[in-house]
């Protein structure tokens, strides 16, 4: 057999299996269980208003938090980035370990004990309530995160940048925030804006720690249309919350799919 | 050009005395001994390796100096008291690599460190950069972007932007090193201007041409010390040293 010919068999064959798997997971399915349960009651909730709380303030607060605790990582990542490459050796390992304390940790601990752990412990509550203390759990470890990649994309602008700088006069911090932190932003955009897309994830682990009626974001507002309303007990909310979510990202991905195709032209 | 700045005239612009430079075990430079006086223009010449570029780069300490004593003007920049960005804004520098600010249009290129620095305000800063740009040439690219320049044209950009912070010498790493054979001459052009309006210039080159026609003395370097230095047609014409001659046997 030739191996043209073997390839376009194998080929037929694993379509075949799908198919065949598919056919049969349709017959298996209980239909009237997943219609009740996903998509008969969507036009009930349509008509009863779950998309109005779910988009005015589910979406809105779910975009709200994700910028705040961005704008607020970042802050903290530029920090934490400057920190380790510091001559300052203290200044050096405060970030590391702080940097490798905030990764290792899953974002719902650090939120939890944000939440409920600090203020028993040190009689201190974070401003802006749970969601506040929340939002601060996600800051600190966004902040984490982007330090590393900053602190990357600092590294990666030509060492002749700061020295052309430096012969000029300027100072290290003009440097710094003039000539090299412009240039890294560029090369750090495309993982930047990636970044950005797992915190509106990431917001959705607030809704463990509860908030006002009006400051639940998109997944918490889903779990309470779960148990009250008229698609109670069902996963309708649920089906319409993820659909608002990949509304959100799915843009955004396919920006940083184009950042990055531009990048690598532009570097080229 | 501000006089008070410059000590009275027979102090050297530049006065290098015993300096030493390890790179860890790496003995680069051993006991250099060089000086330049004000309104010359000194080549310094040598097989790569030579130590040239790491003597030059330590003249405004972007290379840190191991040991010894570098004068600027009659003032010991290795002082920890001396205020090394000062110093630095009143030494020019150019690049082999040119290293524009990639981010920055033409005209901010020149302007950043005017601002910055010399705390001028946008109108100075851009009036200057003008002039600047007009003496290299390219006054018409002042909008462009460095990705859109030849690499000559970069080139003089990086000089019209060390010129515009009004520097009292120049040092020239190998300006013409990376460039297409056919742009040479536009930056050699450059600089030979700028010698004949009496700046002061340290040139770490290979152009023997430029050398013998503009420079005032010529420094041959060899292994981390100076081999032999005279006037460049001396060097040039009748070496005396055995490791001038073969170095400008293969290089002439």
């Amino acid at each position: 057999m030739k191996r043209t010919t073997r390839t376009r068999l194998v080929r037929y064959g694993v379509n075949l299996a799908i198919v065949l798997v598919l056919l049969a997971l349709a017959l298996v399915a209980d239909w009237g269980v997943i219609k009740q349960n996903f998509w008969n009651p969507l036009g009930v909730a349509l008509s009863d208003g779950n998309w109005g709380d779910l988009i005015t303030i589910g979406a809105l607060n779910t975009i709200k938090y994700t910028v705040i605790a961005f704008a607020g990582g970042l802050v903290l990542a530029v920090v934490l980035a400057l920190m380790r490459m510091s001559p300052i050796a203290t200044l050096r390992w405060i970030a590391t370990v702080y940097v490798e304390f905030f990764r290792g940790l899953p974002a719902l601990v650090v939120i939890l004990f944000m939440g409920f752990g600090v203020p028993i412990a040190f009689q201190w509550s974070p401003p802006g309530g749970l969601v506040g203390a929340g939002l601060l759990a996600l800051i600190m470890v966004a902040g984490a995160y982007m330090a590393e990649t900053l602190r990357a994309g600092i590294q990666a602008v030509p060492k002749g940048q700061t020295e052309a700088a430096r012969s000029l006069g300027m100072g290290p911090m003009s440097t710094m925030f003039k000539v090299v932190l412009p240039q890294a932003f560029r090369v750090v955009i495309p993982p930047l804006t990636n970044e950005f897309v797992l915190l509106i994830k990431d917001t959705a682990l607030l809704s463990v720690i509860g908030a006002e009626f009006n400051g639940r974001e998109l997944t918490n507002v889903a779990r309470d249309f779960q148990s009250s309303g008229p698609s109670a007990g069902t996963a309708t909310s649920l089906v319409q919350a993820a659909l608002l979510y990949l509304v959100i990202t799915i843009p955004l991905t396919q920006l940083v799919a184009w950042l990055e195709r531009r990048q690598r032209k532009a570097t080229r | 050009m501000t006089s008070e700045l410059l000590p009275e005239f027979t102090t050297p612009a530049i006065d290098v005395r015993g300096l030493h430079k390890h790179f860890g075990q790496n003995e680069v430079l051993k006991g250099i001994d060089f000086h330049v006086d004000p309104g010359q223009v000194v080549c310094v010449i040598g097989p790569s390796g030579s130590g040239k570029s790491t003597l030059l780069r330590c003249v405004n300490r972007l290379e840190e100096p191991t040991s010894g004593e570098i004068l600027i003007e009659g003032i010991d920049i290795c002082d920890p008291e001396v205020d090394l960005d000062d110093v630095r804004s009143r030494i020019g520098m150019v690049f082999q690599q040119f290293n524009l600010f990639p981010h920055l249009s033409v005209l901010k290129n020149l302007t950043l460190a005017q601002r910055t620095v010399r705390g001028r305000g946008k109108g100075e800063a851009v009036e200057i950069a003008r002039q600047n740009l007009a003496k290299v040439g390219l006054s018409e690219k002042e909008a462009a972007y460095p990705a859109h320049l030849s690499g000559g044209q970069q080139q003089r950009v990086a000089i019209a932007r060390a010129l515009s912070m009004n520097p009292d010498m120049m040092l020239f790493d190998e300006p013409t090193s990376a460039l297409d054979p056919e742009l040479v001459g536009d930056v050699l052009a450059v600089m030979k201007d700028l010698a004949s309006e009496g700046m002061t210039m340290m040139v770490v080159t290979h152009e023997m041409g430029f050398a013998r026609e503009v420079g005032n003395k010529l420094v041959f370097m060899d292994g981390g010390v100076v081999v032999e230095e005279g006037r460049p047609a001396d060097v040039l014409s009748n070496p005396q040293h055995e490791r001038t001659q073969a170095f400008l046997s293969k290089v002439l």
